[in-house]
């Protein structure tokens, strides 16, 4: 048992040389990709659109902060939350009703990246304490209840939440003078865009860093213990309840956290039915593909989810209405946008028949799910 | 006060197509301990199958009775034949393989199928027919043909309960009644009661526990069909959508009534039909989500055994 337990901590890819390893790729090109967009201006001549990928990129970034704390709720804790986008909206909604002009707190962008998480993180307590007990699909079924009505509270909030129109103008990030300076002349949208792009980058570094150490540490452990045998936990004098507290509390709080970097990037918290039972469904769609448990799975997950639904299947629609010449450009078939439900449908279901571990597994949930299987 | 019964009769008659769908999820619960998530939208693909069946046969609100008599039974067996297979089919193709596998595999793969239901209506929606509306949108609402008549049977009372009320109320009373009779009077309902009660041991009787799952599955889906018909021509407006959230109040409804429990899913049912109706009138129809989502949460939390069972507890 221990020795299995070392084995999964140490994983396979350690014994490569530390020069391939994919992070150390992967963060230095991302952190230049905003001088040098080279595949952006590939994409628009191949493809003649407008399509921005390094704006795209943005978008992966936040989602994929809001994967890793449904991830820390799923994946580690094994909690099954369908309402993950409740907490998304609290964080996106507070952070617009304590910046926005209308109201005469405007804490600015950096407060309420302190206060979007806090209060998000506040609601997961609330919801938690009385129903973490609950059995997990009832569990599944209180969090999904509790983000439709979220989302209804929020749009029928009219004078506090501007219902469907949200709240705007969200304020831009404020940066030290040298910084602004640096890219002076630039328009204010480069501005805006360069801060949400390094801040969420960051972010989302810091949260990987801060995962990966939780894996290592009690905490950590105690989580993915629970979810491979909650009567055994308990039987080694942790407490369950308590626990899956902490999980749910903490994943809330992060899911705040992006929600607060999604409202200031678009500049409005968006009308509230853009937090809905789909969008929590996609958050776990891309913890599930990716693979539960797993870091570099979920950021895969998120990554490919988005890559296919914002920057694949416009293109995509393009093409085929292109090239289906006027006839049939208003057909419902023809938009590509709109196989996009069957399409993740049936990922989930060949997912869970073929592969339910996921495209780039944690090697003890892989484990854990074969040696399951094998049982009845 | 008139207000007051008008709502009451809104909320039964809502209610009983609430129970028949909250049925199918409780049927599958008691057995398989498996949300299935894509039985509003097995409902909602039925209820296209039904407009698309009124549409072929080119009825209308003038169509004459002879004519609707002769049609309307013929569409409801036709959907609960498509209904009840199709969840057959589903339970063979995804859920099966999946019985030994830990229980969030079928739960997330009920919601993959949810989604595909959900999409293949919307090009559903996109058919060249008139009842879909050709030209608009292949998402926008359709409207179902009002078939049934809307003859006041109190006379010139203000107070209605109309043909249409009490077609609805005594078709699905019949239904259910059917469905009663069938799992405590014949052999393969006894299966069913033996499996939910526990499927080691019905497999250690002799029991085809496959087969059994498989026909739950097929009673559930036959059920939702017939909701289907019954809500189109009730409600008169149906949308791919739909299935999410009439599911939902069917699940509400389900646990309600202690889920796996059936006469607790019909009672489940009319009782969120008369919360819904009753909530709309003085609440706010905006709200109606976040009242019935509400006591959905605190069912959960307080009497997660439901309002009127007294299922075994659970063990951790």
């Amino acid at each position: 048992m221990a020795g299995q337990k070392k084995g999964a901590a140490a994983g396979s890819g350690r014994r490569r040389p530390a020069w391939l390893r994919l992070e150390v790729v992967i963060v230095p090109l991302l952190l230049l990709y905003p001088f040098f967009p080279v595949l952006d201006q590939l994409v628009q001549a191949v493809f003649d659109t407008s399509l921005r990928l390094d704006r795209q990129l943005v978008n992966i970034f936040i989602f994929a902060i809001l994967a890793l704390a449904l991830n820390l709720q799923v994946g580690y804790a094994g909690l099954l939350q369908l309402g993950i986008a409740a907490f998304f909206a609290i964080g996106a909604f507070s952070t617009g009703i304590l910046t926005v002009g209308k109201y005469p707190f405007q804490i600015g962008f950096w407060g309420a990246l302190v206060a979007a998480p806090a209060l998000a993180g506040t609601a997961g307590l609330a919801l938690g304490a009385p129903t973490i007990r609950l059995r997990g699909d009832y569990l599944a079924i209180v969090t999904l209840g509790f983000g439709e009505v979220t989302r209804v509270v929020l749009l029928n909030l009219e004078n506090i939440t501007d219902g469907s129109r949200g709240l705007n103008p969200l304020p831009s990030p404020w940066l030290p003078d040298w910084l602004t300076s640096a890219a002076a002349g630039d328009a204010t949208g480069r501005m805006h865009f360069l801060a949400m792009y390094y801040v969420a980058l960051l972010l989302l570094a810091g949260l990987v860093i801060v995962f990966r150490t939780l894996e290592r540490t009690r905490q950590g452990r105690e989580f993915v213990a629970l979810r491979e045998d909650e009567l055994a936990t308990a039987c080694m004098g942790i407490n369950p309840a308590r626990t899956k507290l902490i999980a749910f509390a903490a994943g809330a709080a992060i899911a705040g956290l992006a929600g607060a970097l999604y409202a200031t990037n678009l500049t409005t918290t968006a009308e509230p039915n853009t937090y809905d039972f789909t969008y929590s469904i996609m958050v776990l769609c891309c913890v599930i593909i990716g693979g539960l448990g797993s870091l570099r799975g979920v950021l895969l997950g998120a990554a490919v989810l988005l890559t296919f639904d914002n920057v694949l299947s416009p293109l995509l629609t393009n093409l085929i209405q292109r090239h289906l010449a006027g006839g049939g450009s208003g057909h419902v078939l023809t938009s590509f946008t709109n196989w996009r439900w069957l399409i993740f449908g049936l990922a989930l279901v060949l997912m869970m028949r073929l592969r339910p571990e996921g495209l780039w597994p944690s090697s003890r949930v892989k484990a854990e799910l074969h040696h399951k299987q094998e049982e009845p | 006060m008139e207000t007051f019964a008008q709502q009451i009769i809104l909320g039964l008659v809502n209610g009983m197509v609430f129970a028949l769908i909250a049925l199918g999820y409780t049927m599958v619960y008691g057995i398989l301990e498996l949300i299935n998530f894509a039985h509003g939208d097995l409902f909602m693909l039925a209820s296209f199958l039904a407009l698309t069946l009124v549409g072929m046969l080119g009825l209308d609100a003038a169509s004459s009775g002879a004519s609707l008599a002769i049609a309307i039974p013929g569409i409801i067996v036709i959907c609960v034949v498509f209904a009840g297979g199709l969840n057959w089919v589903v339970d063979r193709l995804v859920y099966r393989p999946l019985r030994g596998a830990p229980k969030l595999a079928p739960l997330v793969s009920a919601i993959g199928v949810s989604f595909m239901f959900m999409n293949l209506g919307l090009f559903w929606g996109g058919l060249p027919m008139d009842v879909f509306g050709h030209g608009t949108a292949a998402a926008a609402p359709k409207g179902f043909p009002d078939l049934l008549p809307g003859t006041n049977l109190l006379g010139d009372s203000s107070l209605r309960i109309t043909v249409k009320d009490l077609v609805v109320v005594l078709s699905s009373l019949a239904v259910m009644l059917g469905l009663f009779l069938f799992v405590t009077r014949t052999r393969l309902g006894k299966a069913m009661r033996a499996t939910a009660q526990n499927p080691t041991a019905a497999r250690l009787m002799g029991i085809d526990v496959d087969r059994v799952i498989g026909a739950t599955f097929l009673m559930g889906g036959a059920l939702a069909g017939f909701a289907a018909v019954i809500y189109g021509l009730y409600i008169n407006t149906i949308h791919f959508q739909m299935g999410y959230q009439n599911g939902l109040y069917a699940f509400t409804a389900a646990v309600l009534g202690g889920i796996g429990n059936i006469p607790g899913a019909v009672l489940g049912g009319l009782v969120i039909g008369l919360l819904r109706a009753l909530s709309d009138q003085y609440v706010g129809a905006q709200w109606q989500q976040a009242v019935l989502f509400g006591i959905l949460i605190a069912i959960l939390v307080f009497r997660p055994q439901g309002l009127f069972g007294s299922t075994a507890r659970e063990k951790v």
